[in-house]
């Protein structure tokens, strides 16, 4: 027992898909726990912070964190998760880019509390009661994390060793990785543990492809039928397969949906909002400024939709306040 | 005295708009050449960077001007029809278009993206184009990316500073 590699699970801002991930790993997750010790897993076992403090710093083999990191919270754990390990893993596209709760940096902290705590529809606040980062309670101080202004992935916080993207990372990529790390033959840092080749290479509809795409519509996979042999790009469909790092198996092609780019860019790009603005935006067909803004209203929203997961980990990573 | 003579010269050493020019090699590089052996006087904020093509400028190097601290961007290429390539300038129109409206979601205001068409004899063009940018640019003031990005990591530190407090409490 002893001998056994420790392993430490943990959730910043996250939806918990990526814990599910592993729960997917269904019967192999005994033969990770027959060679592993997890040691902490808030969202599976009973472990406290003060369990974590007790290891030596590196004592803890590997740590897989996901989510974001938006809040001082956060913050302090992975900064203590960093310390007692030897390797850190950012798990999924939350850790990696920002993913989905990164596309808050397109807001201000104040807007975003102003909502939740007093205009959304489902809010019965009258007295504006906003939670307190310290309270006196019964001669005590409570406190609450403190929200940051700033969304961040995983490694612009702490150190970080590899990465497994996602929304969520495939079993069977999480699968590869554990025994990458049990073999000991450990690829060089800041590697991505998936191929570095476009979600296109691996696309089942890959043959349908056309060499010259010439948009004159985009098309809304909530208002049209998407044909189930087809190309979806070619069909006018946001696709941003060219854009994104294949290992996911093409799920979403699979179940006739576009691409959404959770894996993010592969390793010769920075920015995969741009470089996906870049490809699909210069093939639409027309040549006018006007004609050209037709056809590019077909996607209303190109931040939510070109950075759908890597807004905070983007080269603009925010909304520039003034 | 003194101190008036030195808000003078502090003043003159004010903030100047940095910009960022990427010139097509075979019209807008030429027309600034052409400026240059004309010796035509424009406003020195811009840094050209000479592409082959207007439809070379991946929108990853705009962002990566602003975000180094480039207050402006302006992209140079060839007329409608006249491109090299034949359609590297209706390339970069389209980006920049779209690119345009994810600079003004995400803050940044669209006139500090420009694109223009200047061919290679039209010297002047350059001029009017680039002082013209400057007078917009020095309007909206500095973008200071760089500066912003050090600010907003300023509040993680904040917490860095209280846990070594707390731990040294508790050793």
């Amino acid at each position: 027992m002893p001998d056994k590699p420790k392993l430490a699970f943990y959730w910043c801002a996250a939806c918990g898909g990526c814990e599910e991930s592993v729960v997917d790993l269904a019967e192999d997750i005994l033969f990770v726990v027959d060679n592993v010790d997890i040691i902490f897993w808030p969202v599976g076992m009973d472990f406290k912070k003060s369990d974590v403090e007790k290891y030596a710093d590196g004592e803890i083999v590997v740590s897989l964190i996901n989510g974001a990191i938006r809040s001082s919270e956060q913050q302090e754990m992975v900064q203590l998760l960093r310390r007692k390990s030897k390797v850190v893993i950012a798990y999924g596209a939350c850790a990696q880019y920002g993913g989905i709760p990164g596309l808050a940096n397109e807001f201000e902290k104040e807007e975003i509390l102003k909502w939740v705590y007093e205009d959304s529809p489902s809010t019965y606040n009258e007295e504006k009661v906003r939670p307190l980062i310290k309270y006196k309670a019964n001669g005590s101080d409570v406190f609450l994390p403190e929200l940051w202004n700033v969304v961040r992935p995983l490694n612009k916080v702490i150190d970080v060793d590899y990465y497994l993207p996602g929304c969520p990372p495939s079993s069977k990529l999480l699968k590869e990785a554990v025994l990458v790390l049990l073999s000991g033959k450990l690829p060089p840092k800041g590697t991505v543990l998936a191929p570095d080749i476009a979600l296109c290479d691996e696309c089942p509809r890959k043959d349908t492809k056309p060499t010259d795409l010439a948009f004159t519509e985009f098309l809304r996979p909530n208002l049209h039928n998407i044909d189930p042999e087809k190309c979806i790009l070619s069909q006018g469909f946001v696709c941003m397969g060219p854009a994104t790092r294949s290992g996911c198996g093409a799920l979403c092609v699979g179940g006739n949906m576009p691409c959404t780019g959770c894996y993010g860019p592969t390793s010769r790009v920075k920015d995969q909002g741009a470089k996906i603005l870049s490809s699909i935006c210069s093939n639409v067909e027309a040549k006018t400024e006007k004609e050209i803004d037709v056809v590019l209203k077909g996607i209303p929203d190109p931040v939510g939709t070109f950075y759908r997961y890597s807004l905070a980990g983007s080269i603009l990573r925010k909304k520039v306040s003034i | 005295m003194l101190l008036d003579k030195l808000t003078e010269q502090t003043g003159s050493k004010q903030w100047q708009p940095k910009i960022v020019a990427f010139f097509c090699n075979w019209c807008t590089y030429t027309a600034a050449d052409l400026a240059g052996v004309s010796r035509i006087k424009h406003a020195p904020n811009i840094r050209v960077i000479r592409v082959m093509c207007s439809g070379r400028v991946d929108p990853q190097f705009i962002l990566d001007a602003f975000s180094k601290g480039a207050d402006g961007v302006l992209i140079g290429g060839c007329h409608p029809g006249d491109c090299h390539y034949q359609e590297g300038n209706y390339k970069c129109l389209r980006r920049f278009q779209m690119l345009k409206r994810v600079i003004s979601s995400l803050g940044i205001e669209s006139e500090r993206l420009r694109l223009e068409w200047i061919s290679a004899s039209e010297g002047d063009k350059v001029r009017v184009v680039v002082n013209d940018m400057v007078a917009k640019i020095k309007q909206l003031g500095p973008l200071g990316l760089p500066v912003k990005y050090k600010e907003w990591a300023k509040e993680m530190h904040v917490l860095d500073s209280e846990i070594a407090g707390k731990e040294e409490v508790y050793a």
